[in-house]
């Protein structure tokens, strides 16, 4: 049969599935789902040539396939390693993989200037998930964090290099949608910083989608700037005909009441833009920043939101849990917990859906 | 006197050009090499044990037998000359004064491995060995040793010079690549290799400078021949770029027969410390290799005489010894600060980092600072050991060796002179104007006798 996908099998964390021949380890842990995948800050599959730089998903090869099943000495950054038959991966059940990662975590936190409480990426920006899951308490670094000229690259977007993690994400969304990039990576080491060449505005249709791929607050929209916070407004999907060539439609408008505060593409769980016939549904400047009416769009429901704890939080009728993997990762074995904190705290009690509530929430709200 | 196989004509009056070149016996190797098949190169090549100069010690013959070979895409040979490394100034000095040793290595290695077009790819602060080297391929090119149809074989092959433009990182092979293509040099992930996926997604031989000149006496002489000199698996010889504390810095061809010692102390090599000073310590392969005090450097744990060889330098793994590295010997006297020395390193590597992958990028920076924390008298002991927990953490973990590169020597400064960062901490004032000296670090090894 020459129309038979060829297979690998692949064990993760002790979890063994079948996955065609060319998957990277990441996408086959994130086939698996759960805690077994590990995060990304710099890959994004619908972006080619990314991932590897910010080494947050490195994992141990404990034998690199049935035929060679030798190890490999050191761990790999499992978003650019192809999976290869019988090929035994650790992730969580790596001591060495936690080490490696909380350094990571370290390292990418070191300049970061963690100022979530004024950063409108706050509550969906991967690097708060990575450091609440994988990072430590405080920080050994004792040294000024680093600091960069203030740069306007545009009307839309605002740049934070301060925030920035150099995932090169961004770089990416220029090369690939849009005609000509002029903006890219200035500077070596330490210091470098995203940049347009001589403060030339980015400007054209598609480069609000650079605000959706930036895993941090670097790049944020400027229309809605230090208006809300995500957790505070109530995803939708929405479409409406875009005549913009490339553009797909389909969107998720952020509301307040009737106000939409803000548009993006739609999310999977692993906070990339969904694909629609095969391809990424990327949107246009005109959709993103200005049909902020719900007149403009026809609205389908309820966003499905089912990655970003802060978001989730939120109790939306259409909160996707995440998929629990730890009983099969430890082998059936059920992991023990020190304590239900739903027992605890009534406040932590699910039983009132915040998309029900009128406007923000607030404590009477808990009071039965 | 030891053999000599690359630097034996050095000295001759107006060895640059290529008429004297020629008299002395150039291009020989060209001339045979022709009557040859590309695969029978190889082999000699591969039967020669030679290994790669640059710095990894890979041989090179299994690197060529690599090299991806599909139908009607074109190969590449890319001479990396981009010699950066701190301590390390052995391909400038062939490259100055020996040109057409480097381009008829380049020309027979370009018949071997199919390529019609091979690049220099070299340091851009070498500016004026460009022009040499540029005048040199432009009188070969008269001579009929490059262009269509060499020597009537068929064979096509020119030679380009390319200017890097100041960054040490350019000298990884992935990222010398993505800069010869005109990119921002950053090292590429691997796999793919170059050997598959190299220059412009062609199949591409990244060697160093010394390395291909290497080629030229093992073809003159025969792989086995060249095999015969040295020991074990250092075969051949070695250019070593002495520098530091001794009497006569400079470069040394050795035929890695002889022992640190003697390289250090005969009159024929570095010719000991001057002013009557003691070793101290010594970075033996430029500055990314361990680190060793006078007595490891000396012998090894096992007790017996450490050799000027890949093994022998690495005898002991990085616990006990260090590596070969690209041959930038650097020795340090009593005088001189070990925590300085380390700093001075680190600060170089935090300014080279490409900045692409984080552990690097964040990594060096603050290893840097700490380092200049505990040099400047502020250091606290807790810091030593976060230093050791950082340089673990950047380690293995980065996309190219420069992470290694920046955490080997304060990995290796820690280990074996803990004592002087600590007399740094509880003497903050002293420290400042005095050195924490020889002390116990040149005194002989308790070796373990097993019966």
């Amino acid at each position: 049969m020459a129309d038979e996908i060829k297979t690998f099998k692949v064990t993760i964390d002790n979890i063994t599935i079948d996955v065609p021949v060319g998957t990277t380890v990441l996408n086959a842990a994130r086939q698996i789902g759960g805690d077994v995948a590990p995060p990304a800050m710099c890959y994004y599959s619908k972006l080619q040539g990314s991932g590897g730089k910010c080494r947050t998903c490195l994992v141990e090869v404990a034998a690199g396939s049935t035929a060679d099943p030798r190890p490999m000495p050191k761990l790999v950054a499992s978003c650019r390693t192809t999976v290869m038959d019988g090929m035994i991966v650790k992730n969580i059940t790596s001591e060495k993989v936690k080490d490696a990662r909380a350094g990571v975590v370290e390292f990418l936190l070191l300049n970061h200037p963690l100022d979530c409480p004024i950063c409108d990426q706050a509550g969906e920006c991967h690097l708060q998930d990575l450091g609440y899951e994988h990072g430590k308490a405080g920080t050994r670094y004792e040294f000024p964090r680093r600091t960069f000229e203030k740069e306007d690259i545009g009307p839309y977007i605002q740049l934070h290099m301060t925030r920035c993690i150099l995932c090169y994400r961004c770089t990416y969304v220029a090369d690939q949608l849009t005609e000509k990039r002029v903006h890219g990576i200035l500077d070596r080491g330490e210091h470098a910083e995203i940049s347009t060449y001589i403060s030339k505005a980015v400007d054209n249709e598609f480069s609000g989608n650079m605000i959706d791929v930036c895993p941090v607050g670097a790049l944020t929209d400027k229309t809605f700037r230090f208006k809300n916070r995500v957790w505070f407004t109530k995803p939708v999907d929405a479409h409406r005909n875009c005549d913009t060539p490339g553009c797909c439609g389909n969107t998720t408008l952020w509301l307040r009441g009737e106000e939409v505060y803000r548009v993006t593409a739609r999310k999977d769980e692993w906070g990339e833009v969904k694909s629609y016939d095969g391809k990424p549904g990327w949107i246009c400047n005109t959709c993103r920043f200005d049909k902020k009416k719900t007149s403009d769009w026809t609205i389908e429901g309820i966003t499905k939101v089912n990655r970003h704890s802060v978001i989730s939080q939120g109790k939306y009728d259409g909160l996707v849990m995440p998929k629990e993997t730890i009983q099969k990762v430890m082998g059936g074995r059920e992991p023990k917990l020190l304590m239900n904190i739903h027992d605890e705290s009534e406040v932590n009690d699910p039983k009132i859906y915040l998309s029900e509530i009128n406007g923000p929430a607030h404590s009477r709200n808990f009071e039965n | 006197m030891a053999k000599k196989l690359l630097l034996d004509k050095v000295h001759v009056p107006g060895i640059r050009s290529y008429e004297v070149y020629r008299k002395e016996g150039g291009y020989r190797s060209v001339e045979k090499a022709f009557r040859l098949t590309p695969a029978e190169i190889v082999e000699e090549v591969k039967l020669s044990g030679l290994r790669g100069r640059g710095g990894a010690g890979f041989p090179t013959g299994m690197k060529w037998s690599f090299l991806a070979k599909p139908e009607g895409v074109p190969r590449y040979l890319v001479c990396n000359a981009d010699e950066s490394e701190p301590g390390t100034f052995k391909d400038r000095y062939l490259m100055e004064f020996i040109p057409h040793l480097l381009i008829e290595g380049m020309i027979v290695s370009s018949f071997a491995l199919g390529s019609n077009v091979s690049y220099i790819y070299i340091r851009g602060e070498y500016a004026w060995i460009t022009d040499i080297l540029e005048s040199a391929i432009a009188e070969a090119k008269q001579n009929g040793w490059l262009g269509k149809n060499i020597l009537g074989t068929g064979f096509d092959c020119e030679l380009y010079v390319q200017r890097g433009a100041g960054a040490y990182i350019c000298g990884e092979e992935t990222a010398l690549i993505e800069s010869l293509e005109g990119k921002r040099g950053n090292p590429r992930i691997k796999p793919p290799f170059p050997a598959v996926k190299g220059l412009w997604d062609c199949p591409t031989v990244v060697n160093n400078v010394e390395t291909l000149a290497a080629v030229v006496p093992i073809i003159n002489e025969g792989g086995e021949a060249y095999s015969k000199i040295g020991v074990g698996k250092s075969t051949g010889t070695k250019l070593i770029s002495a520098c530091g504390n001794i009497n006569k810095p400079g470069i040394y061809e050795i035929d890695m027969t002889i022992s640190v010692e003697d390289f250090i102390f005969s009159d024929e090599y570095c010719g000991g410390i001057p002013n009557g000073k003691k070793l101290k310590a010594c970075i033996p392969g430029g500055s990314s290799v361990p680190i060793l005090p006078a007595n490891l450097l000396l012998t090894t744990a096992k007790g017996e005489k450490r050799m000027m060889n890949y093994e022998g330098l690495s005898d002991g793994g990085f616990a006990t010894g260090s590596m070969m590295g690209s041959g930038g010997f650097i020795v340090l006297d009593e005088d001189q600060c070990v925590v300085r020395n380390t700093m001075t390193l680190a600060r170089f590597y935090h300014h080279e980092s490409c900045g692409q992958c984080s552990p690097c990028r964040e990594g060096t920076g603050w290893m840097e600072r700490i380092l200049k924390k505990i040099e400047s008298g502020k250091g606290e002991m807790k810091d030593i050991d976060l230093l050791w927990d950082i340089q673990r953490k950047i380690e293995g973990n980065t996309i190219c060796p420069l992470g290694d590169a920046a955490a080997w020597p304060v990995a290796a400064a820690i280990r074996h002179f803990r004592d002087e960062f600590e007399w740094h901490v509880l003497n903050p004032d002293k420290c400042l104007t005095e050195n924490f000296g020889l002390r116990h670090y040149a005194d002989p090894i308790h070796v373990t006798v097993t019966a």
